[in-house]
């Protein structure tokens, strides 16, 4: 894992000292919540509904324990001893005071830790593949790029007042556990005669446009690829809409000017920043590889024993397969049925990062999903390890089935939202509780957003839910199709909306259509795209 | 009214004019841009102008900030002033990108804007400022 220098750490204590400042001259009146406004959200503060929500920042969803035991702390301390894991790998305390929040600032900046700009008009968090450094299929680890890209971001003085909010994602493997193409740049690291570089996406979001990011550039070498992407930003600092904070968003601009202007435009940008000398050497990323080598791997490979049968469904079900022999990647569930997805205790937290210290050479995940991984665990721990997380309720043997729902906290707590998700998301967990159902199900990824910013990333469900407001009332609308992974795709609304139970009611017709349509082993959206909507459409409004 | 001032030289007297002014075969030796102008149209000229007065009509808007650096990158040494909606906390960023004169609307807390350019030691990467980024600070 990465760890901080006296530069880095410097940089952390500078922002803790800063926004001291901005909040002390806020209190006293010196300037406006308006003028304060961009400032508290460059540093992740949110006015919500009913208090300040601080976002902290988890520089793709790497931390260590001691970092999430701090995590614990805070929620303990300053909040109602809970947090909540975002769909950006981040995590977010709901109940926060504005005069706690330097303290808290200062605090998480003991651990290496900051909330710097996990909100605003600004280059957001870099997320990438929680695999990263596990994953059999990965060709490179992607994280020592997303740290290179982190300190490139930081305080960017040129990118700090963009038209619309910025996010990056790195992967490195053909699989995209990430959602790449849905961010405003996605790059997925590659092997090009023997060199490494990055394929560049740009112009992917979902929000009320959904769009799929097109690739801008094949592939833009190591050292190059600050100019590059500093390219990228400038066109569309300069271009991107400004008059109408719904359009502004670089998919519009892309979209508007067609992928081969836009390119055009950054390839031109690019040759003129190229002679600015901004690009680190490739020792820097070197350095900061070092900090990612693999850890101190036992050669032993002791297969589990399967007698259990809840361990062994589990076992099945949330455990990875590792590129180290003897290894696993263990998948911590945040969705028990009835849960609130994404929620956990300070007490869990704290588990978590006693797990990560002892089984797990120190290291835990954040996953888009809202999941936690562990992602070193020798598979002759699997026993021990979930013996513990099934003590503290940690243990729900549903990764990527029907209850390991993405919902966005929606009118239970979001100003933005027209709609709640978390109850939705509760009762469709609740419908389908029973284990040996949702497993015959198979992998379907379901999604609720309670407002039209698509933060529960509907669009991309598998089944995807939108919370609406019609005339006062709370409707949701279905939407079938959609998909963040390597076969990414919008899905596609299906027909009028529903009230809260009627959802759920056509979440099951849909799940029953599929068992009778079904081929083969393919999955709920396979089908789905096979067949196409009409007989989904049939049974559900028929 | 110039509030901030980061340079030595005399303040230029003559009024700035619009770009499209300027370009129509004008002699002013100062031009403002607004957020919409392009700042690479001033590059033919940069010897002769002593003032480029960048218009910053709200802080959000943060075009200024790429032009400002465009003009620096092209060579260009003369004054270049922020005017407008410009507040304190924006001061260092606008610094890093080259603005060496500042015309805040609303008047600004000088012990504020100097606190808030002395947070920061170090920064993450190059800029238009003379500022070692912290990846060359580590390599030598």
């Amino acid at each position: 894992m990465y760890k901080y220098d006296n530069y880095d750490q410097a940089m952390v204590d500078a922002r803790v000292a800063e926004f001291r400042d901005q909040i002390n001259r806020r209190i006293a009146g010196e300037i406006t919540e308006d003028q304060f406004k961009p400032l508290r959200l460059m540093n992740g503060l949110y006015l919500q509904l009913h208090a300040y929500m601080l976002r902290v920042a988890i520089p793709y969803g790497t931390l260590d324990s001691r970092q999430m035991r701090m995590l614990a702390h805070i929620a303990r301390k300053y909040d109602r001893d809970y947090g909540h894991f975002t769909t950006r790998q981040n995590i977010q305390y709901n109940w926060i005071k504005l005069e706690d929040c330097a303290d808290i600032l200062e605090e998480l900046a003991t651990v290496e830790m900051h909330a710097i700009q996990t909100s605003g008009n600004c280059i957001r968090n870099i997320s990438s593949d929680q695999y990263a450094g596990a994953a059999a299929d990965e060709v490179t680890d992607p994280r020592p790029w997303a740290e290179l890209l982190r300190q490139w971001s930081t305080f960017h003085p040129e990118f700090s007042y963009l038209p619309r909010k910025f996010k990056i994602a790195v992967i490195a493997s053909p699989e995209d556990r990430a959602a790449m193409r849905l961010h405003d740049i996605g790059l997925e690291l590659v092997r090009q005669d023997g060199e490494l570089g990055a394929r560049v996406f740009v112009g992917g979001g979902m929000g009320r446009t959904p769009m799929i990011a097109p690739e801008i550039n094949p592939f833009v070498k190591a050292d190059d690829l600050l100019s590059y992407l500093e390219a990228c930003l400038r066109v569309y600092n300069r271009y991107g809409r400004r008059d109408n904070m719904y359009k502004a968003r670089i998919k519009i601009l892309i979209h508007e000017i067609g992928a081969d202007a836009y390119r055009r435009q950054v390839a031109e940008e690019f040759a003129h920043v190229k002679t600015l000398g901004i690009d680190p050497p490739l020792a820097e990323l070197e350095r900061i590889s070092a900090f990612f080598a693999p850890p101190a791997y036992d050669a032993a490979n002791i297969e589990p024993d399967r007698n259990d049968p809840d361990f062994a469904v589990w076992l099945d079900q949330n455990v990875k397969p590792h590129k180290q022999a003897g290894y696993a990647i263990v998948n911590i569930s945040l969705k028990p049925i009835g849960g609130i997805p994404g929620d956990a205790t300070s007490k869990q937290i704290d588990i978590m990062a006693d797990l990560a210290e002892k089984y797990s050479f120190d290291e835990l995940r954040v996953t888009h999903a809202q999941n936690v991984v562990l992602p070193y665990v020798a598979k002759r721990d699997l026993y021990a390890v979930w013996q513990t997380l099934r003590d503290a309720e940690l243990a729900d043997a549903n990764l990527d089935l029907i209850s390991d729902i993405i919902a966005c906290p929606g009118l239970d707590y979001c100003s933005l939202a027209n709609a709640r998700s978390i109850p939705v998301a509760q009762k469709i967990a609740t419908r389908f509780a029973d284990m040996d159902r949702q497993r015959d199900l198979g992998e379907l990824k379901l999604k609720i957003s309670g407002c039209i910013n698509a933060c529960g990333h509907h669009h991309a469900g598998h089944i995807g839910i939108l919370g609406v407001d019609k005339k006062g009332v709370e409707n949701y609308q279905l939407t079938f199709g959609g998909s963040g992974a390597e076969d990414v795709s919008i899905g596609k609304i299906i027909g009028p909306g529903f009230d809260e139970d009627g959802v759920v009611d056509a979440v099951e017709k849909a799940t029953e259509v599929y068992k009778a349509l079904r081929e083969g082993d393919e999955r709920f959206v396979d089908t789905y795209r096979r067949v196409g909507l009409e007989p989904f459409k049939e049974a559900i409004y028929g | 009214m110039v509030e901030f001032r980061y340079r030595t030289d005399e303040v230029t007297e003559q009024p700035s004019v619009t770009l499209d002014a300027f370009l129509d075969q004008s002699n002013a030796t100062a031009v403002r841009l607004e957020p919409d102008d392009d700042a690479r149209a001033l590059i033919p000229f940069l010897d002769r102008l002593t003032l480029i007065e960048v218009a910053f009509p709200k802080f959000r808007d943060g075009r200024g900030y790429s032009a400002a650096r465009i003009l620096r990158e092209a060579g260009y040494q003369g004054e270049l002033r922020a005017q407008g909606d410009v507040l304190v906390d924006q001061i260092a960023y606008m610094r890093r990108c080259g603005f060496d004169s500042f015309a805040p609307e609303a008047s600004l807390n000088p012990d504020a804007v100097a606190r808030a350019l002395a947070h920061y030691d170090h920064a993450y990467q190059g800029a238009a400022d003379s500022v070692v980024p912290i990846w060359k600070l580590r390599h030598g």
